[in-house]
């Protein structure tokens, strides 16, 4: 098994809209997968589907060798969410102590999950006083203080200092050095250019699956904002040769 | 369940109440000053000879009534918060056990109220001069199960609350009806018997009865024993509802 997601035919229905349409793709294991696509493309949703919290249509999601959701992968998947889910009320070292246990760790794992973050200085400081960007490296903290096999990080840098933000992708490559699978969603160009292998999703259709080099060379550009246009634009236009039921 | 994360849930939902230092005031100054007030309603009202004062019969009762509303309100939206601030759904997409969340806020919420009733009991019986048969153990051991069943009810409303202003309205559905019927305005034995019907379905009015029977008996009562399980019961009861509302998948 050495795929740490394999989705296959995915389709997704949210309020009678179709919001993920016959999605198939791998994602090979310890590697940093970018999923990227404007707001609204079916990011999250899909994103959901892997951690298996999502209710799906149609279509299979493997994970781990296992079904999406299944009990045994809660010890093995960390999940991010885009906005912070931490609780406001706690300082940051009791959230990380708190999700550690959950995942059978303990104090140690806590803070250096806490240090890997940025966030040492401010680990006595109650989540509710912190900025939104450290509240989003507090959440962060939260899904890596489990160590899981696969990591789903929705948006994990957003509004982050770009010091800080060379910081957690370095600290991802490190991770996936190590082992350890990261899927994480996106919608800055620059950060697509730092991932192993990249994901691109818009209205629901995955449109490019591949390594940022050899999606540069399919559309003949070295800016991947333009490849990524070109892309599009072909796939509309064989949308609009073959019918809506061509792919 | 696995101890080890209830233990986690219940030490964490416990450090979350220490740092809100005016929730832990109000908890527990708040009982004690509405028993205040119900003493000076009382205090000049005769008394029939060889019954027991005014005072004595409500006041036990509200030493039940108020971990019970005060706990369910809380519990209610402490739940609600979890929902609404995405703690929940990311909780479900770890190794908790739904069961872990919901037995952790019954016992964090029920060790709280331990500390509220023994204040408030206090304040009855040594400021007031409350007099009961029975003793003051089973006085506040009842107030902490009662506590528990406001906390037990309130996890399984907040499942049908999508927002703050939903979940507070719960109170006047869930608990007043409780309130009216559960003997204290008019004898449950006097009810008309839809009422009664009524009053029997409802876990409070067990609660209130537990504690009617310590303040009459000095020893604890078969009746007082069958009440206490049948709040227990109910207490299982909901908690396994709330459960079955917690959803780890969703649209």
């Amino acid at each position: 098994m050495d795929h740490a997601i394999a989705v296959r035919d995915l389709d997704v229905d949210r309020g009678g809209r179709r919001v993920l349409d016959g999605i198939s793709c791998r994602v090979p294991r310890g590697t940093v997968t970018g999923l990227l696509g404007p707001s609204g493309s079916g990011k999250t949703t899909f994103m959901r589907a892997v951690v298996g919290v999502q209710v799906i249509s149609d279509g299979t999601v493997t994970v781990l060798g296992q079904p999406a959701g299944t009990p045994a992968l809660r010890h093995r998947v960390g999940y991010l969410t885009q906005a912070p889910s931490v609780y406001a009320d706690l300082t940051v070292r009791e959230n990380a102590r708190y999700f550690a246990a959950l995942y059978g760790r303990g104090r140690v794992e806590a803070d250096r999950a806490i240090s890997d973050v940025g966030l040492a200085e401010a680990a006595g400081q109650l989540v509710a006083t912190l900025s939104g960007g450290q509240r989003s490296r507090a959440s962060l903290a939260c899904a890596l203080v489990g160590e899981p096999e696969l990591v789903i990080l929705d948006e994990p840098t957003v509004g982050q200092d770009p010091v800080l933000r060379a910081d957690l992708w370095a600290r991802f490559h490190a991770m996936a050095a190590a082992g350890t699978t990261l899927l994480v969603s996106s919608h800055v160009m620059d950060e697509a250019a730092r991932c192993d292998r990249l994901l691109l999703i818009r209205q629901g259709r995955l449109i490019a699956d591949d390594s940022p080099a050899a999606i540069r060379a399919a559309a003949g550009v070295d800016d991947l904002d333009e490849a990524f246009l070109r892309l599009i634009r072909a796939s509309e236009t064989r949308r609009a040769t073959t019918g809506p039921e061509g792919s | 369940m696995k101890p080890r994360i209830l233990m986690a849930t219940t030490g964490r939902i416990l450090r979350q109440l220490r740092h809100d230092r005016r929730t832990i005031a109000l908890l527990v100054v708040v009982p004690a000053a509405l028993l205040t007030l119900v003493y000076f309603m009382y205090v000049d009202q005769p008394t029939p000879p060889g019954q027991p004062t005014t005072f004595d019969r409500i006041a036990l009762v509200m030493l039940g009534i108020f971990p019970f509303v005060i706990m369910f309100l809380v519990t209610s939206i402490a739940m609600l918060r979890e929902r609404t601030s995405g703690t929940l759904e990311r909780l479900l997409t770890t190794p908790l056990g739904k069961l872990d969340l919901l037995f952790g806020y019954g016992i964090a919420f029920g060790l709280a109220a331990a500390v509220q009733a023994t204040v408030a009991a206090a304040v009855a019986y040594w400021v007031f001069d409350l007099d009961t048969a029975g003793s003051f153990g089973l006085v506040i051991g009842i107030a902490v199960i009662d506590a528990v069943l406001g906390v037990a009810l309130g996890l399984l409303c907040s499942a049908f609350a999508r927002t703050e202003f939903q979940a507070v309205q719960f109170l006047p559905v869930v608990v007043v009806p409780q309130l009216l019927l559960c003997g204290l305005f008019v004898a449950r034995d006097q009810m008309a018997g839809w009422l009664q019907a009524l009053s029997d379905a409802f876990p409070l009015s067990y609660a209130i009865e537990a504690l009617q029977e310590v303040g009459t008996h000095a020893e604890p009562t078969g009746r007082m024993w069958r009440d206490v399980a049948v709040v227990l019961g109910a207490v299982v009861v909901a908690l396994v509802l709330a459960a079955a509302t917690l959803r780890r998948r969703s649209g």
